[in-house]
């Protein structure tokens, strides 16, 4: 959509501005729900395997380890935060991008094209993580269909890795834009809106990565 | 100005594209959209009355046997998801659409574009829904859907994934509806319009569209966990795994209590925008209302429990819920009693659109009171599930929001079509109704006292229900005829009521500044506003924009207006058919379930993308 600025806002601010922060409301009360019924159903599976417990037989036919990768979800977690410092980056590239260049690092600096790639990158890096999460949790023997612990898991999970989809997307949008004609600093706000979804989708997952994976 | 004088001779500037379905079809106008609202809620309104009306038939006299116990199930399940998903909220949203942009002096609303999109998803949803009845499986669940009643195991057929679906679908058209509102009424007000100028009923809708944002997110999750548990496997509701059995009803209800003021509130704003007029006095206790609506809604996410006392939560949330149930009639009790002053000492036009809103102080009052009367929860466990329960929401729902939205109607159809609806027709409708919906509805509070359960379809004679039954029948019927009075004079006064002039009330705010109908850019120049009631502070030196006879057209005004176009729709139709590719999911057929769900998808990408990348203007 492009802007036309015949009209002032009432705020002054972009009227996409204001609906992406209601819709990022909207979005609040649905992790929420999501959160709450895993909390409300952690301990409550009649059988294994479980987020922090071993599992022994009779409950499980075999002795299960505790199936929750804290380490190898540390890095993805990692990988997510890095990708938001991208964004930022990507941003102020774009607010930037009249100023004349003169350095290296200015230019890296600089250059939106690369830090959406880079945020599309990493986001789809942290999409690798759950992948090779998910088929090793499948492996183990929990599949959405296990126990509470895994329909709750998964989709928790699932519903937060399918907004990293979709923002991956809405990025390798922008870099198509900005390759074909270059993002300028009237562009700004169409990032910034994207930026804002991407750092809550961030932050999701870091109330996702403590209540679920670093709380016993 | 003139205000009850004939209407302005004017001609109105109808270029080719404002004719003919294919302008409907692509209208990215709130007014139009509002229209479209309009006539197929009351369609939908229209269809849930039928059903009302088999139900009706068949309670009539003990032992029924019109309709079969599985298709009364469907009845009452589909009576009140139509009634609320399909009919009560899209009426309120065709007033959201026509009024908002009006009242806060703005051209339309903020994304022209989403708000045909919620229309269309919101038509194709309805359709989706109603498709049921074709294969003889419409929902069955209530409209509560209780799970596990409503999983796999105790409900194996189509009907409630036709449920769980449809509601899927409509809460997309409401969510996009609402965020599009809300950044309306923050970012769009004419200068002058502050806050606390805002006309009652965009107060009121703003507060609804907050209810919407937080409230249908939740059910959503619910909804997906139910869809999950149908159609993948996972054990959400499976008690045997685990599940809590009151997860479904925990989720159902915070998101099914701030629905109830989701459907009272516009129609509180209606009402507050129609009796000031017809008083000719302002709104008593503006700030009071405004935070008693806020008030009101805040409370509204913290009773949800009240529908559940009868699960056995303990003393101390029976407590606590109780206590806020009861907390939330004070606003609302205050609400009543502003209204009341409104009136007191005005010299009070009783023109039907008003009689409606004074029906609305009775009934919904009666209805409020009974349901103090189950906030408190040994009173609840004799009532909950009875017919006195379905007494109690009739009244604040049919006595309270449908009388709201008649009142609104027979005001704003001026505005909408530029003509009156038959004041003589009118009153008819009128009473008919007051007096059907109290036969119908009066006497279920003595069949449910008497012990005569919800959602049965028929009942043994002497029970002491037989009575009460046969009159909340003939009530039915009355208002049936009463309903189709008002059709007749809905389809007439389209077309030959009297014409209307800008304000055939002598109303105070924004809209009734404009031409009736208005030209499709609202105002040729945005207005300052300097008071709550624009009109009236300015009476007869009202700044007029006619040049002459003639409403000049936007191109004449050089005012840039947004382009038809077809996208929202296609998009609308792509979204429904992928979702409508989880029902062969059912029937393992895969291959119709892939066609339809990525095919549904892939053109709702392109329709999409299309969209998003043409200009608006």
């Amino acid at each position: 959509m492009e802007h036309h600025g015949h009209t002032p806002t009432t705020t002054g601010l972009d009227n996409r501005k204001v609906a992406i922060w209601a819709f990022i409301g909207s979005e609040c009360m649905l992790f929420a729900s999501l959160i709450s019924t895993y909390l409300i159903y952690k301990g409550r599976s009649v059988k294994g395997p479980f987020p922090h417990e071993v599992c022994s037989p009779p409950v499980c036919d075999t002795v299960m380890k505790p199936i929750l990768n804290i380490p190898v979800t540390s890095a993805s977690t990692f990988v997510l935060l890095v990708s938001s410092l991208a964004m930022v980056l990507a941003l102020a590239a774009v607010e930037n991008a009249d100023q004349p260049k003169h350095t290296l690092g200015e230019k890296i600096l600089g250059n939106s094209k690369l830090w959406l790639f880079m945020t599309a990158l990493l986001g789809t890096t942290f999409l690798g993580f759950q992948a090779f999460e998910f088929t090793s949790f499948v492996h183990e023997g929990l599949t959405i269909r296990t126990n509470l612990f895994g329909s709750s898991f998964f989709t928790l999970t699932g519903f937060h890795g399918a907004h990293v989809t979709a923002g991956v997307l809405w990025l390798l949008t922008l870099l198509a834009i900005d390759i074909r004609r270059g993002l300028k600093p009237k562009d700004a706000l169409i990032v910034d809106i994207a930026a804002l979804y991407w750092h809550f989708v961030d932050v999701v997952w870091i109330a996702i990565f403590t209540l679920v994976y670093l709380i016993h | 100005m003139a205000t009850t004088a004939a209407a302005p001779p004017y001609v109105s500037t109808h270029e080719a594209s404002n004719t003919g379905i294919w302008s409907w079809l692509t209208t990215v106008d709130h007014k139009r959209i509002g229209a479209l609202y309009l006539v197929t809620a009351l369609t939908f309104f229209m269809i849930g009355g039928f059903e009302a009306e088999i139900i009706r038939a068949q309670l009539m006299h003990p032992n029924g046997t019109l309709v079969s116990a599985d298709t009364y199930n469907q009845l009452f399940t589909m009576h009140g998801t139509t009634m609320i998903f399909l009919a009560v909220m899209p009426l309120s949203a065709a007033f959201f659409n026509f009024l908002i942009p009006l009242q806060i002096g703005a051209r339309d609303v903020a994304f022209p574009r989403l708000n045909a999109f919620s229309y269309w998803v919101y038509l194709f949803g309805g359709l989706f829904i109603n498709a049921s009845w074709l294969i003889g499986a419409a929902p069955n669940g209530g409209w509560f859907g209780y799970a596990p009643l409503t999983t796999m195991q105790f409900n194996p057929g189509l009907n409630i994934d036709f449920w769980v679906i449809g509601l899927q679908i409509l809460g997309v058209s409401s969510l996009a509806a609402a965020f599009n509102f809300i950044t309306t009424i923050i970012n769009m007000r004419a200068p002058g319009m502050q806050l606390m100028r805002m006309p009652m009923f965009t107060w009121m809708a703003f507060i609804v569209q907050f209810l919407l944002i937080l409230a249908f997110p939740v059910i959503t999750i619910a909804l997906v966990f139910l869809q999950f548990d149908r159609f993948f496997g996972t054990q959400f509701y499976e008690l045997a795994a685990g599940a809590d059995p009151l997860l479904w009803q925990h989720l159902f209800w915070i998101f099914g209590h701030p629905e109830v003021y989701i459907l009272i509130l516009p129609a509180f704003g209606l009402v507050s925008e129609v009796l000031p007029t017809f008083s000719g006095k302002p709104l008593f206790g503006y700030p009071v209302m405004v935070y008693s609506g806020m008030l009101i809604a805040f409370l509204g996410f913290g009773v949800w429990a009240h529908h559940m006392f009868a699960v056995g939560m303990g003393p101390i949330a029976d407590s606590v819920f109780g206590v806020t149930t009861l907390l939330i009639g004070i606003p609302t009790g205050v609400k009543i009693f502003n209204w009341i002053f409104t009136m007191w000492g005005g010299n009070v036009r009783f023109t039907v659109a008003c009689k409606f809103a004074i029906a609305l102080l009775a009934l919904f009052t009666i209805g409020g009171i009974s349901g103090v009367m189950h906030a408190s929860p040994p009173a609840d466990l004799q009532q909950t599930d009875s017919y006195f329960i379905v007494a109690h929401f009739h009244y604040v729902l049919f006595g309270g929001s449908m009388m709201g939205i008649f009142a609104g109607i027979y005001y704003y159809f001026p505005k909408i079509t530029g003509r009156f609806l038959s004041e003589k027709l009118g009153n008819w409708h009128f009473w008919l109704t007051f007096i059907g919906m109290n036969l119908t509805f009066f006497p279920m509070h003595f069949s449910g006292l008497a012990g005569m359960p919800r959602r049965i379809y028929r009942y043994d004679a002497g029970q002491g229900f037989d009575v009460y039954n046969l009159i909340s029948s003939y009530g039915a019927y009355l208002l049936g005829f009463a309903t189709l009075l008002f059709v007749w004079n809905f389809i007439r006064s389209w077309r030959k009521g009297a014409k209307a002039g800008h304000n055939p009330w002598n109303a105070p705010s924004l809209e009734w500044s404009l031409p009736s109908p208005p030209p499709d850019y609202n105002f040729a120049a945005i207005p300052t506003v300097t008071s709550r009631y624009p009109l009236w502070d300015h009476k007869g030196n009202v700044v007029d924009y006619h040049d002459g006879d003639q409403v000049k057209s936007a191109k004449e005004l050089g005012i840039p207006m947004p382009l038809s176009t077809i996208k929202p729709l296609f998009t609308a139709l792509f979204m429904t058919l992928m979702f409508a590719g989880l029902l062969f999911i059912h029937k393992h057929n895969w291959p119709m379930a892939y066609t339809f769900m990525f095919g549904g998808a892939a053109g709702m990408v392109i329709s999409l993308y299309s969209w998003l990348l043409s200009p608006l203007e």
